[in-house]
């Protein structure tokens, strides 16, 4: 039984001193029995419109009903049927879990009896009762959400608001809340869930999608998936390099999108386009093309008007690094030991030249303390780290001169401007004078970072900082980049911007290792390891680790599917 | 009806649930617990020993340019003195290199015609004293010790001649409430000042901040609690470190460093609340308002702690500086409060000095508290 | 390497001053202390009340009082009548000082009998006490020496005072060259400090570290900008306390500026140590206020280092503040020659290599 909860008519949220809407002029219906996706990129407006929701800010256009109130005349009453968990969970970190837990249940009023029935209902369902007694701090990412769940869910609302659940959690968690959440949506809550991880709006039984503030469709996701039908297809078995085959695929005006998946290449085309021949991509004799069925992501980038295109400016501009094809990155039995906690054990791998290299894993599993150890940030309690054969931890400064690193979450200057962060990253790296000049010119050029020389970053959107990082990383012309979680909330159309340039880099030879929990990102990889408790519990190709898990109930498994398969693998039998 | 005693024992049990988990968070926060126990026993120690504006032990140089009997026997009554660690030297050079070297802080020249002049009935020999006036109160000092074992050496030197020597009129100062003018007694009740404003205003000062930067605000204003309950919640908990650790601090003065306390406790308790709830406001104001640890550090810091430090009366004095900055403090809590400290250890409870100061001290609690709750939002906005 | 350490200096000085209330908060304090510690830190007791219970009403108490009542302590004098009042008002803290004179002073002082006026004073402002028994000790043997020449009596000694470098005691001369120890102090430790934690909170402290950058070049690059800040911010009292408060400068402002920078050595390093142990800007913060406020406290600034026990004026010798203010105080005042400066710049050099050398020990251990 599906009623309407929550009505939203032209809801507007201008913020004092802003010059643009957060939220302009969205209109939509929230219905009890179904998940509700709120999806779009950062900087989308979901955050605002969901804290609008919670009656935590007031609009400044249009009007909000959330079960027959509005969320601030009524608050005092609304409250008790509003469940709702921040961003950061809104968990006491220094409380433990059973802390928290009843911290909220006086706040919400649930005692006695009801108590202990709700407490014992939310742990079994969150399966934390083993983790009672520990302090929320000491949470994995995944069980931090599960009790930030948990005590939204404390005096039984009639809408939880989730914001960005998702992030920071790795696959595994992910498809536990899905099905938390499914299960009570099938008592008839109604459950808005926060976004930008466009796969998960597929799942939703409604989405509200916005961009810039503004609502780009209100619906079933599928009404939109299907606009796609029929445009998507994939070129497998091709010879020669797949990523300057989707360069060429790219510059053609009927391809509207394209990634690398594995050893292939989905395409998207434009409306009413036909497909390229595939003789005039040149992909080779044996080369043969798959309709394959759309996604969620391929309509929201046709909404926006198509892909970034598949020339790499920054690439073209770089110089081509010459050398053999041998193994330049090479970790030997690397172990990183915190007390008695290996965060790291005996990890091995090596990454030839011109490859790019994918640490894979979930958070916490150790894929950032062996890329850390790598690029010399923390000291291996044993084995080996070395890069062009030199340890980078006791190397000279030399060696350091031909990395490149961009650091998770864009780490910039926050107070010197675009221009003054340029001159910085140029000028440690040594370079000056006309050289300096030039390459930060190029620089300003290929991003177009014109209109922004004297802006500070933190005031500019996500996707900005990250081009920004990267063009801080690249500026000295490295061999060898180090990439840590490089796109993890940018919008998918920055994303692909990003993995042009990384994909005309390694044509001319740069060597990448790159840590993601984007299962998509792992596709773009020539190799990927997939790293679990410290180890590393498989490696190989993306094709290959896909191919290892197919079954007759799964032929084509997905990256995710593969991950999750391989981790369960790998978990001990008791638990 | 029923509503109301709904709301009344709802009210009860969200405001004790928030106060356990503020107690519990201060509980299990090192720093938390480094600034309210362990730093005012530091503070205390050091100021005990460190601040002492009464001098025991200078050193002063005497220079000895005449060997005669008269001048050693003032040299011995000179350096007989525990105050003083007397150098003896021949030469005034030496002692003018010294006193460039700051390793005297003043000489004393017994010039070589002393006894000769001394015995001429026509003339007045003349004593020399230099004093590095860098130092000013060091120089007083110098200059009032020697004056007066200059006095005692008359005297003695007058009854050993059989004569009859005063001083026709003298000055005897008497010390109420601190007979031996020990300055520890009065820096002592101040110090627990600082500390107090430290625990109250700097403490605090990054609670509320620290709640908007993790979420949790967030998460809070999304359940049934009230800004009332919110703002309580802060405060009796903080209350509560502040007594203890004000507790502690009495303790430590009265037994261990034997400072005396002359009030009765449960006036100190009452002062030091009303005390306590200003600083405290002062310190949620500037945590609600700008909703940054940093900042808020550094306003508690600049706002509070500074003037509790110079403008409180508690080293110096208030009557002493220039009209403009007297009028300045007359804003500052921490002024009455130490007023009534020292009232309360040295003199006792002397009601028209405290009300006094109880008075102002209310006044800052409401003003500090009320706007405390004014901008408190029940929103994010 | 020179290049680099200079992108990084710009970089830092940038950072510092782009944003406004970075600038503000550079600037704002340090008048704020210039126009408030030289006023209102001064040991020197002015503008307080005396009280006299006179139970004579001779010629000679009357003199007196005249006298005592122009001292440069009080400004205006309360006369009582009773024992009761006295207690009153000692009490209820009208009063500094009461002086009490017995009832046949004035009979006893022209026969010449010994007398004795009662000073009372104020027990829980007992320093002031003090300071303001001093001046009426000096104000009763002017009184003394004068009627000795009236009644032509020659005294056989006298005492001949002089207060070197400072001649009239003015307390702001002690207090403004101590405050430019204390600006520097504060400044440095906090931009050090602050900066490093910074760069660790927004992670920008890893992409330093990958970089061709050494440790040692990376704290250089923290030290110099620590360095011009700290000395900008000095020169300003100094300057503030030549021309406003007219304190003579009668030493060398170069020997004055190569102690500071030995200074700033010593404290860039409490600095980065401070630092590598936090992990948040929070943290540093208050890592600098629990160093500062001892240092301060036990710097000689806020009462001299003699009075302390033994064993504390040992423990002192690690402060470096204690050296710093000793310094300025010789150059600024006593215009002390290289020699004598050296004597207090080379334990600020023992501290710098003692301190440094951890930090970047530390520093190494933290992020390696």
């Amino acid at each position: 039984m599906s009623e309407v909860i929550a009505i939203l008519e032209n809801v507007g949220k201008l913020f004092p001193k802003a010059k643009k809407s957060a939220v302009e002029d969205v209109s939509a219906q929230i219905q009890t029995g179904l998940v509700t996706g709120l999806v779009g990129p950062d900087g989308a407006g979901k955050t605002t419109l969901i804290r609008l929701m919670a009656g935590l800010l007031a609009p400044t256009s249009g009007r909000l009903r959330i079960d027959g109130g509005d969320p601030i005349a009524d608050a005092a009453r609304l409250r008790e049927n509003i469940g709702y968990m921040p961003q950061k969970f809104g968990l006491y970190e220094d409380l433990s879990v059973e802390e928290n837990l009843t911290l909220y249940a006086d706040l919400r009023g649930v005692i006695g009896a009801e108590r202990e029935t709700a407490f014992k209902r939310l742990l079994d369902f969150t399966d934390l009762v083993r983790f009672t007694n520990r302090l929320a701090g000491k949470l994995s990412g995944g069980m931090k959400q599960k009790l930030g769940l948990a005590c939204a869910l404390l005096g039984k609302p009639r809408i939880l608001l989730l914001d960005e659940p998702g992030v920071g959690v790795d696959p595994i968690s992910r498809r536990e809340l899905w099905k938390m959440v499914k299960d009570l949506v099938a008592q008839g809550m109604a459950v808005v869930w926060s976004t930008a991880y466009l796969d998960e709006a597929e799942l939703c039984g409604q989405v509200i999608l916005m961009n810039e503030g503004k609502l780009i469709f209100a619906g079933v996701p599928s009404v939109m998936t299907e606009r796609m039908n029929g445009r998507c297809f994939l070129i497998q078995s091709c010879q020669g390099s797949r990523r300057q085959l989707l360069t060429r695929a790219l510059r053609r005006p009927e391809v509207m999108d394209g990634v690398i998946q594995g050893h292939s290449v989905r395409l998207v085309l434009r409306k009413g386009a036909a497909a390229p021949k595939l003789s005039e991509l040149q992909a080779g004799p044996e080369c043969v093309t798959t309709p394959v069925a759309s996604r969620f992501e391929d309509a929201f980038i046709d909404a926006l008007g198509g892909g970034p295109g598949g020339e790499s400016l920054l690439a073209e501009r770089m110089r081509s690094i010459p050398g053999p094809k041998e193994t330049v990155i090479k970790a030997g039995n690397l172990t990183k030991k915190f007390g008695d906690f290996a965060a790291a054990d005996q990890v091995t791998f090596s990454v030839a030249r011109g490859e790019i290299f994918g640490l894979l894993g979930p958070n916490g599993a150790g894929k950032s303390t062996t890329f850390r150890m790598m690029c010399g940030l923390l000291a291996p309690t044993s084995g080996t780290a070395r890069v062009m054969g030199i340890d980078l931890a006791h190397s000279a400064s030399k060696a350091r001169q031909r990395l490149g690193y961009m650091a998770q979450k864009f780490s910039l200057y926050s107070s010197l401007s675009v221009l003054q962060n340029l001159e910085f990253f140029s000028g440690v790296y040594g370079l000056r004078g006309a050289k300096q000049q030039t390459q930060i010119d190029e620089m300003v050029e290929v991003f177009k970072f014109g209109p922004f020389l004297d802006v500070t970053p933190d005031t500019l959107p996500l996707g900005f900082k990250q081009r920004m990082a990267l063009a801080c990383a690249v500026m000295h012309e490295p061999d060898i980049l180090f990439l840590d979680e490089p796109t993890s909330g940018v919008d998918p159309v920055t994303r692909r911007e990003f993995w042009t340039h990384i994909n005309g880099l390694v044509e001319k030879g740069v060597t990448v290792m790159v840590t993601t929990h984007f299962m998509d990102e792992a596709e773009y990889c020539d190799r990927v390891a997939l790293v679990y408790r410290g180890g590393i519990i498989a490696a190989g190709t993306p094709d290959d680790l896909k191919q290892s898990v197919a079954s007759t109930n799964n032929p084509d498994p997905s990256m995710e599917d593969a991950f999750i398969e391989l981790v369960g693998r790998n978990e001990p039998v008791n638990g | 009806m029923d509503d109301s005693k709904m709301n009344f024992s709802g009210f009860f049990r969200r405001l004790v649930a928030l106060c356990r988990k503020e107690t519990r968070q201060i509980l299990r926060d090192p720093s938390s617990n480094l600034i309210a126990f362990v730093l005012p026993v530091a503070l205390l120690f050091i100021y005990s020993y460190g601040i002492n504006l009464d001098s025991t032990s200078v050193s002063i140089g005497l220079v000895l340019e005449d060997s005669s009997r008269e001048a050693r026997q003032f040299a011995d009554s000179f350096i007989g003195s525990p105050y003083m660690k007397v150098v003896t030297s021949l030469n005034r050079a030496e002692m003018e290199q010294a006193i460039m070297e700051t390793t005297v802080r003043g000489f004393v020249v017994i010039p070589e015609d002393f006894a000769r002049r001394l015995q001429r009935p026509t003339d007045t020999a003349p004593l020399l004293v230099v004093t590095d006036g860098t130092e000013p109160n060091l120089a007083s000092f110098v200059e009032n010790y020697t004056r007066g074992a200059w006095q005692n050496w008359l005297q003695h030197r007058a009854d050993e001649h059989g004569r009859k020597f005063t001083t026709a009129i003298s000055l005897e100062p008497r010390y109420w409430f601190n007979p031996s003018a020990e300055s520890r007694n009065f820096i002592i009740p101040g110090a627990i000042t600082v500390i107090m404003t430290v625990i109250g205003a700097l403490l605090t000062s990054l609670v509320i901040a620290r709640e908007w930067e993790r979420g949790t605000m967030e998460a809070l204003l999304a359940t049934p609690v009230t800004r009332a309950e919110l703002l309580l919640s802060k405060i009796i908990p903080y209350y509560a470190l502040g007594i203890v650790s004000l507790l502690i601090c009495v303790a430590v003065a009265v037994f261990a460093l034997h400072v005396p306390f002359r009030g009765s406790l449960w006036v100190l308790l009452m002062v030091s609340s009303l005390f306590l709830f200003s600083a405290l406001g002062f310190g949620l104001l500037l945590s609600t308002m700008t909703r940054n640890q940093f900042n808020a550090a550094q306003g508690a810091l600049n706002g509070a702690f500074l003037p509790a430090l110079i403008l409180s009366g508690f080293i110096y004095e208030i009557r002493s500086m220039p009209l403009i900055i007297q009028a300045v403090t007359y804003l500052i809590p921490a002024r009455y409060f130490v007023n009534a400290m020292h009232t309360l250890f040295m003199a006792g409870n002397i009601w028209s000095v405290l009300l006094r100061n109880m008075f102002f001290l209310a006044i800052a609690s409401v003003f500090f508290l009320g706007l405390t709750a004014l901008k408190t939002r029940r929103r994010l906005e | 390497m020179y290049y680099r350490i200079k992108t990084l200096v710009i970089k830092e000085l940038q950072t510092l001053l782009r944003d406004p209330q970075g600038r503000r908060l550079l600037i704002i304090p340090v008048f704020l202390q210039l126009a408030l510690f030289p006023l209102a830190s001064t040991l020197e007791v002015t503008n307080n009340t005396l009280a006299v219970l006179n139970e004579d009403g001779g010629s000679a108490s009357f003199e007196l009082i005249q006298r005592f009542s122009h001292a440069k302590a009080f400004k205006e004098t309360l006369t009582l009548q009773s024992e009761d009042e006295l207690r009153q008002t000692i009490d209820q803290q009208k009063a500094l000082v009461v002086l009490r004179f017995p009832p046949d002073f004035s009979r006893s002082v022209a026969a010449g009998r010994p007398v004795m006026i009662q000073a009372i004073m104020d027990g829980r402002r007992s320093n002031g006490g003090q300071i303001a028994f001093g001046y009426l000790q000096q104000i009763l043997q002017t009184y003394l020496d004068e009627r000795d020449v009236a009644t032509s009596r020659i005294p056989i000694s006298k005492v001949v005072v002089r207060h070197w470098f400072n001649p009239n005691l003015e307390y702001t001369w002690f207090v403004v060259p101590s405050l430019v120890a204390i600006i520097t102090t504060i400044s440095t430790l906090i931009v050090t400090s602050l900066s490093v934690a910074r760069e660790r909170e927004h992670g920008t402290l890893d992409q330093l570290l990958v970089s061709p950058l050494t440790p040692g070049m990376i704290m250089i690059g923290k030290a110099v900008p620590a360095l011009l800040v700290a000395m900008f911010q000095g020169t300003i009292i100094l300057l503030g306390g030549i021309f406003i408060y007219q304190v003579p400068f009668q030493g060398s402002f170069l020997l004055l500026y190569a102690s500071m920078i030995c200074y700033i050595l010593a404290l860039v390093g409490f600095g980065l140590l401070i630092s590598s142990i936090c992990a948040t800007q929070q943290q540093a913060f208050l890592g600098v206020f629990s160093f500062v406020m001892p240092a301060i406290l036990l710097s000689g600034y806020v009462s001299p280092i003699d009075n302390m026990p033994v064993w504390l004026q040992h423990l002192t010798w690690a402060n470096p503040l204690r050296h710093f203010i000793l310094i300025v105080k010789s150059i600024f005042l006593k215009n002390a020659p290289a020699a004598v400066v050296l004597q207090s710049v080379w334990p600020l050099l023992l501290i710098a290599v003692a301190t440094s050398t951890t930090a970047n020990l530390f520093f190494r251990k933290h992020v390696v």
